[in-house]
């Protein structure tokens, strides 16, 4: 699904050099939940801009499934981010004007969907995270939970194969991520890929396996967690053998 | 670019975010309001220069007699010259002059003198006594009878033409004063046409008499004070050579130097009418000058409000490019939201401009007249407007797509 090989990336500030990628190797199958840890400048905010097409790196490989991700136009960097990659971020990122059903259906804009198709493919999907009946409001008038499953159906609404959450329960009380996470689960079970960037250890419990960063490089991944409470076994053994 | 989502999106936009709207629009609107006000203006004030010189004719030349200042022909300075109606025969001879009178000053006298009567009324009123072509060098209009004709001044008939004013003044509302007789200088007139003129009272306090009438009647000889004649559509400097042809003529018949300037006095319409419009050129240019600058006023300021909405959108935007926004589709969100903006502000200013000109349009004074914009002028500035809309949006537009999603959707 996706793969980097000796990625490196350099921030120049000034007429310094910083080597905040170090020959970064990774990979996550189809279907994993993978947490990425690492303290403040360790690089992890880099890594998620790389795997999201936000950014470009400066040497090595980027495979998301079969296309090569380097030195891509901005269009085209657009295309895949629409595709292939939907976003959660921690201050949940809603249009303030927009109502949460024009902010779940924006993807779509973008594919060139009509208005009254993909309104109605939003309420399905808001229908799916549970505000069916919050698709008028406007960002202002809910809670962070609810923004936040907004933006997951906002996510979703693009077909992607992969789900980049950066620090999705940052800006949440335990018990609203606790709720978050049982529904990052929930998709992760009906097959979709989601890479998860955070620094709560329960929030990587959560997951099936967690990278760690630190200083710009991979310092090791824990072996799949087969005793997580929402993943069944096979599922798990079958996306590790994938 | 006419997708109707993608202006979907652009008025969802606008309409949620009144305040930055409302602000852009009146800058926008500012401009064009005053742009068109002031080309309105201008155009007011050349109608008004216009009317000016409707009172006479704008091809006419008048040739005054007076005192001589340069010694000639062994006369000393300072001699009354005095024109005869062998001068209007001659002067009426040379090529390019196509209507030429002949005026008397009655009693020697260049101005009045005359009381004119009816019945127990009287007043002063001036009295012109003239050739018939004299209505060529006036810009009255006859609304009643007719003015004098050729016959009159070879019968030398008793016959006047007499302003609105002078009808109102001895006349009842209700009499028809054409055919009746009025009395000049204790000598009966009969009264053949009535005349309005649209320089107003001042204009037409004035009655017509033939020239030959007057000069039998008060004793004139064959004296003439004046000689005017109209140029057809010659040229300052064909009507330059007319009016040396006309001088020369004069001043070999009377002996006075041809280069005297004293002598005989020259007022040349055309000549004047061409400094006032050089006057107005420049003031025209100024106006617009003046307009351009404030509309570009309004031009930088919708760029400098959007480059400050781009900025207050920088989230916004980062959050539709991690959705998959192109680079192209943020250009075009931006500049199409200034083109809409200027362009319906722009109309909307010109819409006010064009409604205060019309408010303004009764006005009519010495300056200023029937205020005005073109419609071509008008559809040019809206043009101009959305050209200048999307030159406005063009440079936010573009700090817009060079936003970095990850800057700006990173909160630290």
């Amino acid at each position: 699904m996706l793969r980097l090989v000796k990625v490196n990336k350099y921030y120049r500030v000034g007429t310094h050099s910083l080597h905040v990628l170090q020959d970064v190797d990774l990979e996550v199958s189809d279907g994993e939940l993978v947490a990425v840890m690492g303290a403040s400048g360790s690089g992890k905010s880099t890594l998620l801009n790389i795997l999201g097409v936000l950014d470009d790196y400066d040497s090595g490989e980027y495979w998301l499934g079969d296309t090569k991700i380097k030195g891509l136009t901005e269009s085209k960097a657009a295309y895949y981010r629409n595709r292939f990659i939907g976003f959660i971020f921690q201050s949940f990122n809603l249009l303030p004007f927009k109502t949460a059903l024009e902010n779940v259906a924006l993807p779509l804009y973008y594919q060139g969907v009509t208005r009254r198709k993909r309104n109605l493919i939003a309420a399905q999907y808001l229908d799916r995270v549970g505000l069916r009946d919050w698709s008028d409001h406007l960002p202002s008038e809910m809670s962070g939970g609810q923004k936040q499953r907004v933006a997951i159906a906002r996510a979703l609404i693009g077909k992607p194969r992969m789900i980049l959450a950066d620090e999705p329960t940052g800006a949440l009380d335990s018990e609203t991520s606790a709720q978050i996470m049982d529904l990052l689960a929930e998709i992760h079970q009906s097959g979709i890929t989601i890479l998860v960037v955070t620094h709560d250890p329960e929030v990587a419990a959560r997951t099936e396996r967690t990278i760690r960063l630190r200083d710009g490089k991979v310092v090791g991944a824990d072996e799949p967690r087969l005793s997580n409470p929402h993943l069944p076994v096979a599922v798990a053994s079958e996306a590790e053998t994938s | 670019m006419f997708s109707l989502d993608r202006w979907r999106e652009v008025f969802d936009t606008i309409r949620r975010n009144k305040l930055r709207t409302t602000l852009t629009c009146i800058s926008v609107a500012w401009g064009i309001f005053v742009l068109v006000f002031l080309l309105g203006l201008g155009q007011g004030l050349n109608n008004g220069m216009r009317s000016n010189f409707a009172r006479d004719a704008t091809n006419g030349v008048w040739v005054n007699a007076n005192k001589t200042s340069v010694p000639h022909a062994g006369f000393d300075v300072g001699r009354q010259i005095m024109f005869e109606n062998r001068d209007y025969d001659r002067a009426k001879k040379i090529e390019g002059i196509d209507h030429i009178a002949g005026l008397h000053w009655i009693a020697g006298k260049r101005w009045g003198g005359l009381v004119t009567k009816r019945g127990a009324k009287s007043n002063n009123f001036e009295v012109n006594a003239v050739h018939s072509d004299a209505i060529f060098l006036a810009a009255h209009d006859i609304i009643q009878g007719r003015f004098l004709s050729a016959a009159d001044i070879t019968n030398k008939r008793k016959s006047v033409v007499v302003g609105r004013p002078v009808v109102g003044f001895l006349f009842g509302p209700k009499e028809n004063p054409v055919g009746d007789w009025i009395v000049i200088g204790g000598v009966p007139f009969q009264i053949v046409g009535v005349f309005t003129d649209p320089g107003g009272q001042e204009q037409e306090r004035q009655v017509y008499i033939p020239v030959s009438t007057a000069q039998l009647a008060f004793s004139g000889g064959d004296k003439l004070g004046m000689l005017e004649f109209t140029v057809g559509d010659a040229g300052p400097a064909e009507t330059q050579a007319i009016i040396d042809d006309v001088v020369g003529q004069l001043a070999e018949r009377h002996q006075f130097s041809a280069t005297d300037k004293q002598a005989v006095r020259v007022h040349n319409n055309i000549e004047q009418f061409g400094r006032f419009q050089q006057l107005f050129w420049v003031i025209s240019f100024f106006v617009v000058l003046i307009g351009l600058g404030t509309l570009a006023a309004g031009v930088v300021g919708v760029s400098n409000i959007m480059m400050i909405a781009v900025k207050e959108r920088t989230k916004e935007i980062g959050v539709r490019k991690a959705l998959g926004a192109t680079p192209r589709s943020i250009i075009m969100m931006i500049i199409q939201e200034a083109v809409f903006l200027t362009g319906v502000s722009g109309l909307l200013g010109l819409a006010g401009g064009v409604g205060v000109l019309e408010l303004m349009s009764g006005m009519n004074n010495d300056f200023i007249k029937n205020p005005s914009i073109d419609l071509k002028i008008g559809i040019a500035a809206t043009l101009f407007l959305i050209l200048a809309g999307a030159l406005a949006g063009l440079f936010p537009a573009r700090s817009a797509a060079k936003v970095n999603p990850i800057h700006s959707l990173r909160d630290q």
